[in-house]
C-alpha cells in the first residue's frame, strides 16, 4: 500500500487503576487503504473496540492513548486537541455502534439528528442540509423516506434505524468509517441486509471501512483483509481469504474450527481450552501460550513480534520455522 | 393526546373529591361545629335551630354535596378563631406564600440545574467538590437552623437585611405584591434562600446523577462521534435526556414548597398561609384548616397535571397512541 489512508503505529490504550496499569491495547500497528474493508476479529476485552476509539479519539478516561501514532492521510491526529479532533469526527472518520437501538436519541426527529450532523460538518443553509438529509435516508434504503424523515427513533424498526445511524455516520462523506460491531444487535435476516448496505456504499463512495466484530462470518463476507486480536495485539494480519483458508497462528486456527457450517459432517466443533487472560494477568512471552496446542520452550519468554510476508503475517514463533507454509488447515 | 388530558383531568378530580371528602369530615365530625360556633351560655334551643339552619340534621350525603357545592364557589365558611369568611383570610394570605415559593423555586431551578450540569460534566474538578460539599449542607441542615443563622448573620449582625415581615407590599388588584418595593425585595432575600436551598441541593444532585448516566449512554457517544460540538452535545443531547426525572421532582417539590412553608414561615414571621395554618391549629380552628387540606391538594393535583403534559412535551415515546406503539 503506497499511500494508506489510515495508519495506526505501535498504539498503546492504557488504563491507569489502583492495581496498576491495563493495557488494554497493546503495540498495534495496522493500516487501511482507501476503500478497503479491514476486518477486526477477536475475543471480548480482545481491544479491537479500544483501537476503533482510539483512532477516533474517544477512549473515555482514565484510559489514555500512552504510545504511538494515527495517521489519517499521513497526516497525526493522535496529539491534536478535542477541539480540532470533534472536527475530523464525523467529516473524516465516521463512526457506526453497536446497538442502534440506543444510538439515536429519543428525544430528537431522525431530521434533526442529520440535519444537526450535516451542518455541524458541511456549509449548508438548514433547507440544503434537510434535503440532503432526504438523499442519505432514501440512500440508506429507507422506504418513504420523505414521510419517514419527520419520525422519531423509536418509531423505527432495529435494521431501520441502523441504517438511520449509517445515513448519520455518512452525512459528511467520511473517507473511513470505523463500524463497531454494526450488526450484533440485529436479526440474522437484517444482519446481511446492513453488511450488504454498507458494502454496497462503501465501494459507491469509496470509504474504507474499518469493521470491528467477533463474528468471522460478517467478516468473511465483507472484509478485504483482516486483523485477529488477542489480549491486545494482533495475532494474525492478513487478506481475508488466507486467513481463514492458511491461518497462521495456532488462535486463528482455533477460531476457525470453532465456527459450525451447515452441513459439516463433524458435529463436534473445535474449541480452544482455557479463556483469554484477563489484562491484569497477561502471561509473559506469547500472551497465547497458556492456552496454545503448539506451545514450544520459547513462546513461555519471548514475545513474538508479527512476522511474515508482505500481506499476511501472525505474530507466533511457528512462523519462524515454516514461514511459508503456515499452520495446518 | 385528548383522550390523555381528559383521563388526567378526571383522575385529578377523583382525588380532590376524595380529598374534599376528608375536608367534609374533618368539618362535620371533628368537634361539633355548633359547639364550636356559639357562646357558653346560648340556650338548647338556639343550638338546635342554629344546626337546623346550617343544615347539619340534613342527611349526611346532602350535607356533602352542599359542602362540594359551596367549595366550588370559593365559599369556606367562617374562621371560628378570626370570625371572617376564610377566603378573605387565604386571599390576604396566599400571596405572600406564593410569592415567597416561586421566587424560592425558582432560585433553586436557575441556581441547581447549572450546577447540576457542571458538576456532571466535570465531577473531577475541585469546584464540583466544593459545590457537592455545600449541597451536602443544604441537603442536611434543617430548614429553621439555616433560616436562624442567616438572620443572625445578615439581620443582627451585619444589619443588611430585615429579619421579618414581608416589607411593604403593593395591592395590585386582587393581588397583594412586596415585589415591586425596595423593602419588599429586601424581605424575601432571606425566606427565599432558606426556603429554596434544600430543593436547590436536591435538583443539582439529581441533574448531576442523570447527567453522568446519560453521558455514558450511546446516543451521546455517538453524537461525539459524529463530531457535534459540546455545546451540542451537553445540552442538546445530553440535558434534554436528563429533564424528565427532573421536571417530576421539580414538580413535586414546588408543590410542597407552597404547601409547607410553614417553617420558613414561621422564622421570617412571614404573613403567608403557613402561618395561619399553624394559629389554625393551635386554635383548633376546623374550617381553616380543611380549607387549607383541599387548597395545598388543588395544588398538588394541579402541578401534577401540569408535569405530565411536560412529559409529553419533551418525551415523544409518550405521544404513540397505546394501539400503535411497541416495535
Amino acid at each position: 500500500m503506497a499511500n494508506p489512508l489510515l495508519e495506526v503505529r505501535n498504539l498503546r490504550v492504557e488504563f491507569p487503576t489502583r492495581k496498576g496499569t491495563l493495557v488494554a491495547v497493546d503495540d498495534i500497528s495496522l493500516s487501511i487503504a482507501p476503500g478497503e474493508v479491514l476486518g477486526v476479529v477477536g475475543e471480548s476485552g480482545a481491544g479491537k473496540s479500544m483501537t476503533g476509539a482510539a483512532i477516533i479519539g474517544l477512549i473515555e478516561p482514565p484510559g489514555r492513548v500512552a504510545d504511538g501514532q494515527i495517521l489519517l492521510n499521513g497526516r497525526r491526529i493522535d496529539n491534536l486537541s478535542y477541539d480540532e479532533m470533534r472536527k475530523i469526527r464525523g467529516k473524516e472518520i465516521g463512526a457506526i455502534f453497536q446497538d442502534p437501538l440506543t444510538s439515536l436519541n429519543p428525544l430528537y426527529r431522525v431530521s434533526e439528528q442529520l440535519v444537526e450532523t450535516i451542518m455541524t460538518h458541511l456549509d449548508l443553509t438548514e433547507k440544503q442540509a434537510r434535503a440532503r438529509a432526504l438523499d442519505l435516508l432514501k440512500e440508506v434504503g429507507i422506504p418513504a423516506a420523505e414521510e419517514r424523515l419527520d419520525h422519531y427513533p423509536h418509531q423505527f424498526s432495529g435494521g431501520m434505524r441502523q441504517r438511520v445511524v449509517i445515513a448519520l455516520a455518512l452525512c459528511a462523506e467520511p473517507r473511513l468509517i470505523i463500524a463497531d460491531e454494526p450488526t450484533t444487535a440485529l436479526d440474522v435476516s437484517i444482519q446481511a441486509q446492513i453488511i450488504t448496505l454498507l458494502k454496497r456504499l462503501c465501494s459507491e463512495h469509496q470509504t474504507a471501512i474499518m469493521l470491528v466484530t467477533h463474528d468471522m462470518g460478517v467478516i468473511a463476507e465483507t472484509a478485504d483483509r483482516v486483523a485477529v486480536m488477542y489480549a491486545g495485539r494482533i495475532a494474525e494480519v492478513g487478506p481475508v481469504q488466507d486467513v481463514i483458508k492458511r491461518a497462521r497462528h495456532p488462535y486463528t486456527e482455533g477460531l476457525m474450527g470453532a465456527i459450525p457450517t451447515i452441513g459439516g459432517r463433524d458435529d463436534l466443533l473445535t474449541q480452544i481450552d482455557g479463556s483469554m487472560p484477563r489484562l491484569t494477568a497477561i502471561p509473559n512471552g506469547c500472551a497465547f501460550h497458556p492456552r496454545c496446542p503448539k506451545v514450544h520452550f520459547k513462546c513461555h519468554t519471548v514475545r513474538p513480534d508479527l512476522i511474515g510476508d508482505g500481506s499476511h503475517s501472525a505474530s507466533c514463533w511457528l512462523m519462524e520455522q515454516q514461514p511459508a507454509q503456515g499452520g495446518s488447515q | 393526546m385528548i383522550a390523555f388530558v381528559i383521563r388526567r383531568l378526571f383522575q385529578a378530580l377523583l382525588v380532590m373529591l376524595v380529598v374534599a371528602l376528608i375536608g367534609f369530615t374533618m368539618f362535620r365530625y371533628v368537634g361539633d361545629p355548633v359547639a364550636q360556633m356559639v357562646g357558653q351560655d346560648t340556650s338548647l334551643e338556639d343550638r338546635a335551630k342554629l344546626r337546623q339552619d346550617l343544615g347539619l340534621n340534613d342527611p349526611v350525603p346532602l350535607q356533602f354535596a352542599r359542602f362540594i357545592g359551596n367549595t366550588v364557589q370559593g365559599k369556606f365558611g367562617i374562621s371560628y378563631r378570626i370570625g371572617r369568611p376564610v377566603d378573605e383570610l387565604l386571599a390576604d394570605r396566599l400571596p405572600a406564600t406564593l410569592e415567597l415559593s416561586l421566587l424560592a423555586a425558582l432560585f433553586a431551578i436557575v441556581v441547581g440545574v447549572p450546577l447540576g450540569v457542571y458538576t456532571g460534566l466535570y465531577p473531577r474538578r475541585w469546584l464540583s467538590h466544593v459545590f457537592l460539599t455545600v449541597s451536602l449542607i443544604g441537603i442536611s441542615l434543617p430548614t429553621f437552623v439555616i433560616g436562624i443563622l442567616l438572620i443572625l448573620l445578615f439581620g443582627v449582625t451585619l444589619g443588611w437585611l430585615p429579619t421579618f415581615g414581608r416589607g411593604e407590599t403593593v395591592d395590585i388588584g386582587l393581588w397583594d405584591t412586596g415585589l415591586l418595593t425596595v423593602s419588599g425585595w429586601q424581605s424575601i432575600i432571606m425566606p427565599a434562600f432558606t426556603l429554596g436551598m434544600f430543593q436547590l441541593a436536591l435538583i443539582m444532585r439529581l441533574v448531576r446523577s442523570e447527567m453522568l448516566e446519560v453521558l455514558r449512554t450511546d446516543f451521546v457517544k455517538f453524537a461525539r462521534a459524529r463530531g457535534l460540538s459540546n455545546r451540542a452535545v451537553h445540552f442538546g443531547h445530553a440535558l434534554k435526556n436528563t429533564l424528565v426525572p427532573v421536571i417530576t421532582i421539580t414538580g413535586l417539590q414546588v408543590g410542597s414548597l407552597i404547601a409547607f412553608a410553614i417553617i420558613t414561615e414561621t422564622v421570617f414571621q412571614w404573613p403567608g398561609m403557613g402561618l395561619l395554618f399553624l394559629q389554625a391549629i393551635q386554635f383548633v380552628d376546623i374550617p381553616v384548616m380543611s380549607t387549607y387540606l383541599i387548597l395545598v391538594a388543588f395544588i398538588f393535583v394541579a402541578i401534577n397535571l401540569v408535569v405530565d403534559l411536560l412529559y409529553y412535551v419533551v418525551d415523544p415515546r409518550l405521544r404513540v397512541e397505546r394501539s400503535g406503539g411497541g416495535h
